[in-house]
């Protein structure tokens, strides 16, 4: 069992979430300068029978509030390890890493990030609502307040009038935009997203992309993402980060300054072709051992 | 995605359609008819033809048969002999007489039930420390194990004695043998359903920060609904088992087990099988009832039944 939180612990961290917290960008713009996620010298190696797998390998990582960061590499870089560790899922063997100014561990506890899986993992057993609310339920929110902010994030995802369905009546598509708005529901200023449409068809793959980064316009979240796609990746990001696998670590961090919203049509211009290729490279840098 | 939405009753609803479906059915029970009819033919013959040669009367096989259709002590009662002792010892006598198989059907039936709710409870709470608890899981679950061991048969007495001697007597020492038989397929398949959840529904727990008793009631258990179901089908039918074999040893005076010793000592071969009947009978019932709310909360938790 990894519960690690003790009943009091949880209650505290409910007391202190301010559940009317508005759901704007506004008042986050005034401290922008502010660091959501700050990683210094993070490693960690796991213990398995082949003997010791280093995941990740002195990690420096600075992420600020409002930035869109995307984690790039091929499969065993450690980017989903990264991401766990940032979400208190993985403790890292040596090095720090703050969330919003405090620990991981105490960040997860104030419930500061949403983790959006690579499977949209709904609990088979609930209705679409009540798995949105299922989050706020554990949180303590009051029942009006629930379904309130169940209908307002089930809208911003667009699947309103889909309260009363089952997850398995559900297109692939609509199942990981409902577990997206379970992550929105209480509001948190980070967002963790793991390959959240890697099991998506493109077309559907590149309308949830826009609605995504409308979404994060409009709310100015932190977002942090994880893809193995280049477009995705430059399409989305403000800055990308590559990774390479054994041990797993940061071979390039690119910024990407196209205006926040942006459409489609941007993966047409030179200046995204440019960022594509230096993501191509290092990707390939980091490759070349095995070639 | 199967039909998940039949209405009923079907608009091309037939019955010959029904008959159709369940043709098998019919067919299995029929060959069992036809089987049991010559069991009886071939396991009462000597019986008979010893009767008739003890008296010196000269048979036809038509009268062999006819006496082994209808012998008073049958080594094997022939179906409709039981049918008749079942409809005689449940409509012959007043609902409250001993005599009745009613009666004795609901002594046990009372005695299955209470122990059926202990067995499920104690199943239930036992599995749920086992999931939370690692080390129980080693110090506890190989008792569990041999405690299944044990012939029933050889516990049942000192239960009852036991229970006897600090003056509880009746209902409840049956229902803790029956308990004590019908716990263990619970325990078994609630630790199986308990730790169904996938790791990345657990994760998701952890990342809201729940704590041990909102993963347990919002996660763990409605996870563990269809592995409960499937155990209760078994334990149920253990428990009916375990209330009629904790009326054999004990000299109890009522209750099926009781009806199946006293046929036993008196030669009562047809009372034995109808007692027999009837408490297949009443698994077939429990099993149904069970299989019936299986099904209202699958519809209700979203399955695609």
């Amino acid at each position: 069992m990894a519960t690690a939180s003790s009943p009091p612990t949880a209650t505290q961290a409910a007391e202190r979430m301010t559940p009317s917290q508005p759901a704007t960008g506004a008042p986050r713009a005034a401290n922008a300068s502010a660091l959501t996620v700050d990683a210094r010298g993070v490693s960690l190696t796991f213990q398995s029978r082949d003997g010791a797998v280093e995941a990740l390998a002195n990690i420096n990582l600075q992420i600020s509030d409002g930035d869109f960061v995307s984690f790039i590499g091929p499969s065993g870089c450690g980017k989903t390890t990264l991401m766990r560790v940032i979400a208190d899922l993985e403790q890292p063997t040596t090095g720090t890493i703050l969330v919003n100014g405090v620990t991981a561990g105490e960040a997860r506890l104030k419930r500061q990030y949403g983790y959006i899986f690579q499977a949209p993992a709904l609990y088979p057993w609930r209705t679409i609502e009540r798995n949105v609310m299922l989050p706020l339920e554990i949180m303590g929110f009051p029942a009006s307040e629930r379904r309130e902010r169940m209908q307002r994030y089930l809208k911003l995802v667009n699947l309103s009038g889909f309260e009363r369905k089952f997850p398995w009546q559900l297109s692939g598509g609509m199942q990981q935009r409902a577990s997206i708005a379970r992550a929105l529901s209480f509001d948190p200023a980070l967002l963790l997203m793991d390959e959240p449409f890697g099991a998506l068809d493109e077309i559907v793959r590149d309308h949830l992309n826009e609605q995504l980064l409308r979404l994060w316009d409009q709310t100015g979240k932190t977002v942090v993402f994880v893809t193995h796609s280049i477009p995705e990746a430059v399409f989305l990001s403000t800055k990308i980060v590559v990774m390479s696998p054994r041990p797993g670590r940061i071979i390039d961090v690119i910024l990407c300054d196209f205006p926040r919203a942006r459409t489609l049509e941007i993966r047409e211009t030179p200046e995204f072709i440019k960022i594509a290729q230096r993501v191509r490279s290092g990707l390939r840098s980091g490759h070349s051992y095995d070639e | 995605m199967t039909s998940s939405a039949v209405p009923w009753p079907r608009a091309n609803w037939r019955p010959t359609a029904w008959v159709g479906e369940h043709t098998p059915i019919f067919a299995v029970v029929a060959v069992l008819f036809v089987l049991w009819y010559l069991a009886a033919f071939f396991m009462n013959a000597p019986l008979v033809r010893d009767a008739f040669e003890r008296n010196e009367v000269k048979y036809t096989f038509g009268e062999l048969v006819a006496g082994t259709m209808e012998a008073k002590r049958p080594v094997v009662p022939a179906p409709h002999q039981v049918a008749v002792e079942l409809y005689d010892s449940i409509f012959g006598y007043p609902l409250n007489s001993p005599r009745n198989l009613a009666y004795h059907a609901w002594v046990t039936l009372s005695a299955t039930a209470v122990g059926f709710a202990i067995g499920v409870i104690f199943g239930i709470v036992l599995a749920i420390l086992i999931v939370h608890l690692r080390t129980l899981e080693k110090s506890l679950l190989p008792w569990i194990i041999c405690s299944q061991m044990v012939p029933i048969l050889a516990i049942a007495p000192i239960i009852i004695v036991v229970f006897g001697a600090i003056g509880i007597r009746g209902l409840f020492p049956k229902s803790i043998i029956s308990a004590y038989l019908c716990f263990f397929p619970v325990t078994i398949g609630m630790v199986k359903g308990l730790t169904s959840p996938d790791p990345i529904e657990l994760d998701l727990m952890r990342t809201w920060s729940a704590n041990k008793l909102q993963v347990l009631w919002k996660l763990r258990w409605p996870a563990s609904i269809p592995y409960l179901f499937a155990s209760l089908k078994v334990s149920v039918t253990i428990s009916l088992v375990g209330a009629i074999v904790a009326e054999l040893p004990t000299g109890a005076q009522a209750g099926l087990g009781a009806r199946l010793l006293s046929g036993s000592y008196y030669g009562q071969t047809v009372q034995i099988w109808a007692a027999l009947v009837c408490a297949a009978v009443i698994a077939t019932v429990l099993i149904a009832i069970i299989d019936a709310i299986a099904k209202l909360t699958a519809q209700r938790m979203g399955a695609l039944t």
